[in-house]
């Protein structure tokens, strides 16, 4: 027993600047995926919500199957499937890829469920003011919906954070992975429950600030309103 | 797309039938797990609620830590850890190890649904309820949980999906399920595309039922369209 | 003739705010005494202190000379369990301002709950009793439906049913009309008017001055968490003795 506490005395520098810097990997591909998720949900969800239905059916089924399809599947499908199809991605890419996209369907709702949450009324006060359906939607509604989804758009970022995890099956330089091969590279295999212990740490050190900038979105929203 | 589908000649009837066993497994450690994270989280959700501060603060750290961190480093935990730092008595098999990494991973989440449904019902029930002379456990029994219930099943049927999706994961400590599968199936063939966008079908197929039940659950309870 | 009630030196605060100031009340069996002030004085508060769904923060509380929410033990007070608290509940009814019904019971069942869970009655005794209550306030016809299909002011008067199901020494009224739109106080005060007629104990909080003043026995007029003044309706709307009741009243009734 006290064999592995020396060694974790001894290996824990290596440990933990190694961990480090693959948050930072971590944190990279979340911002990435992130913006992909924002910038491809409101096309998503201004899809959606449009009277025509050749653009509303498409992103209801891209939204659909992105949210009944794992994204494990999603991702391998672009990182594995697509080099078939002469399009090679690096990890990191196709992480940002992968997860942005599954993303944007969940954004996508959001996006929409903060739209709708608008009450009707207020279009139709800016309808009667003379407003087209494009001025309402950028002056009146979408200013208000904003403070609506910033709490749940936090929290998608807090999962999202979580999802970079699976990034490490092909291979990406981030948290899991690094951690699973400095212990096969180093044996450090007595310690190796520690040594997730110590990712465990890192995923909260990332989570656990944003938990807490959700509560407080959380409760400015209920005042807001 | 003609030679996409060129590629399942030799293999699609095999791959289906070997994807949809495997997909009984994905079921399977999904059920279990869920059944699990349920009895966790209630449990949880009771005891975050108890007025023994001790009992409280030991809720919050469990919820607190298992949300913050991904249900990977669970699974990796259990399945890999357990046994490498020589607990061999330990040793489970990957298919315990991802129920029990999903279900104490999921109660974290599930408490969190279960408190947030009790407390989000009006105090004023409460109040009527203890102003009649029932006690709180009484009127948690008769009053409260029932209404509760109905309040928390859409997030708990939108959990249900997410653990689906999640079964995926145990692919990685090699447990018995779709994902693994598919897997097997790509590199043998060397035809990922067709292998994983199969897969992808029969997840949706699995999980298209219980996206339709949430939706009717949401309108049913009134909930409609809430903030995710 | 010893009081039913007896409230002796009634403190309450909220954190820094100090809502009840030295309240002393004392109520006869049978009496109807009407509290009414402006918003913020402390009446609801006090209503709530008397079954204890509010902890004061200091004085103490009398129903038939025994201690509501606490009791003597070894010279000192002691918090009630959560046992000895229900029963004593149990013999306090406290109509809310929004009626609370149970909205997952019918209107029978809404009547029936406690009889059944806190007294223990058979199903069907406690249905026959919660059936008789509902007689009694005009709603036998409404008995299986739930609240979201029932007006404000017949969910009033089932709410008033489930309190007389328990049979109370004393019944509360916190703001009981307050809620509900004009058309439908009368069929809510209509009932409390035939509660009063049978002799019961009541104290109401209410801003409906000329129903107090038919009603009640007594008046008193709340303000800033104290008692400003009270005495017998008549003396009390025609001829207020203090300033600020005058005031008070000239507001609520030159609307």
């Amino acid at each position: 027993m006290p064999d592995f506490w020396i060694k974790l005395w001894e290996w824990s520098p290596k440990i933990l600047s190694t961990l480090l810097n693959a948050t930072a990997m971590t944190v990279m591909v979340t911002l990435g995926a992130l913006v992909v998720a924002l910038v491809l949900g409101l096309v998503v969800v201004l899809m959606r919500i449009s009277p025509l239905k050749v653009l509303r059916y498409p992103a209801l089924a891209y939204t659909d199957v992105m949210r009944g399809t794992p994204a494990l599947v999603q991702l391998f499908i672009i990182y594995f499937g697509l080099s078939d199809l002469g399009l090679e991605f690096d990890p990191i890419s196709a992480a940002i890829v992968g997860l942005g996209m599954n993303g944007a369907a969940y954004v996508g709702e959001v996006y929409r469920a903060g739209i709708e949450a608008i009450h009707k009324g207020q279009v139709e006060a800016a309808l009667a003011l003379g407003m087209s359906p494009a001025r309402a939607m950028r002056y009146i509604i979408l200013p208000q919906a904003l403070r609506l989804m910033l709490p749940p758009l936090c929290n998608y970022a807090i999962l999202l954070v979580k999802d970079t995890a699976i990034i490490s099956t092909i291979a990406a330089p981030e948290i899991m992975f690094e951690a699973r091969r400095m212990v096969q590279a180093t044996f450090m295999y007595a310690i190796s429950g520690q040594i997730y212990l110590f990712c465990a740490v890192f995923y909260l050190a990332l989570t656990l600030p944003l938990s807490q900038v959700a509560k407080r979105l959380e409760k400015a929203r209920e005042r807001w309103r | 797309m003609i030679e996409f589908l060129q590629g399942y000649e030799d293999y699609f009837g095999d791959w289906v039938w070997e994807m949809g066993l495997a997909s009984l497994g994905t079921i399977q450690i999904m059920f279990a797990s869920f059944g699990l994270a349920c009895a966790i989280g209630m449990v949880v959700a009771l005891v975050r609620m108890a007025r023994i501060r001790a009992l409280n603060l030991l809720a919050k750290l469990y919820i607190g830590f298992f949300r913050g961190v991904p249900v990977l480093v669970i699974l990796f935990w259990i399945y890999f850890a357990l046994p490498e730092m020589g607990y061999d008595f330990l040793v489970i098999s990957s298919y315990t190890a991802a129920v029990l990494g999903l279900g104490i991973h999921g109660g974290a989440f599930l408490a969190e649904v279960f408190r947030s449904g009790i407390e989000s019902l009006h105090k004023g029930q409460m109040e009527a309820a203890l102003s009649v002379g029932m006690t709180p456990a009484k009127a948690m029994t008769h009053i409260i949980l029932p209404q509760a219930i109905r309040v928390v099943l859409p997030p708990i049927a939108n959990y249900a999906v997410g653990l689906l999706k999640e079964t995926a994961l145990c692919s990685i400590i090699a447990a018995p399920e779709l994902m693994l599968r598919a897997k097997d199936l790509a590199s043998s063939s060397f035809l990922p595309m067709q292998a994983f966008v199969l897969s992808a079908i029969f997840y949706y197929v699995m999980s298209f039922p219980m996206m339709r039940a949430v939706e009717y659950l949401e309108v049913r309870m009134g909930t409609g369209q809430r903030m995710a | 003739m010893k009081p039913l009630l007896r409230i002796v030196d009634l403190h309450k605060s909220f954190g820094t705010l100090e809502v009840l100031t030295g309240i002393s009340i004392e109520v006869a069996k049978g009496e109807k005494l009407s509290i009414i002030g402006p918003s913020g004085s402390g009446k609801t508060t006090l209503l709530r202190c008397i079954n204890y769904l509010e902890k004061p923060t200091s004085g103490h509380i009398y129903i038939d000379d025994e201690l509501i929410g606490e009791k003597k033990a070894d010279g000192k007070y002691v918090r009630l369990s959560d046992r000895e608290l229900a029963k004593e509940r149990a013999e306090i009814g406290f109509v809310f301002q929004r009626f609370n019904l149970f909205p997952h019971l019918t209107a029978l069942d809404n009547v029936g709950v406690a009889p059944r869970r806190v007294l223990g009655l058979e199903k069907r005794d406690a249905e026959e009793h919660a059936m008789a209550m509902l007689e009694k306030v005009g709603l036998a016809h409404k008995a299986e439906e739930f609240p979201e299909r029932l007006s404000g002011g017949q969910q009033q008067r089932v709410a008033i049913a489930r309190v007389l199901a328990m049979q109370p020494k004393l019944m509360l009224f916190d703001e009981a009309t307050s809620a509900l739109d004009p058309e439908l106080i009368g069929e809510v005060l209509k009932v409390i008017r035939e509660l009063a007629d049978e002799g019961r104990t009541m104290l109401m909080v209410t801003h409906e001055i000329h129903f107090a003043e038919e009603i009640s026995d007594r008046v008193i007029f709340m303000d800033g968490g104290n008692i400003v003044e009270e005495g017998p309706p008549t003396e009390m709307f025609s001829n207020p003795a203090h300033e600020r009741t005058r005031l008070f009243l000239r507001q609520i009734l030159d609307r």
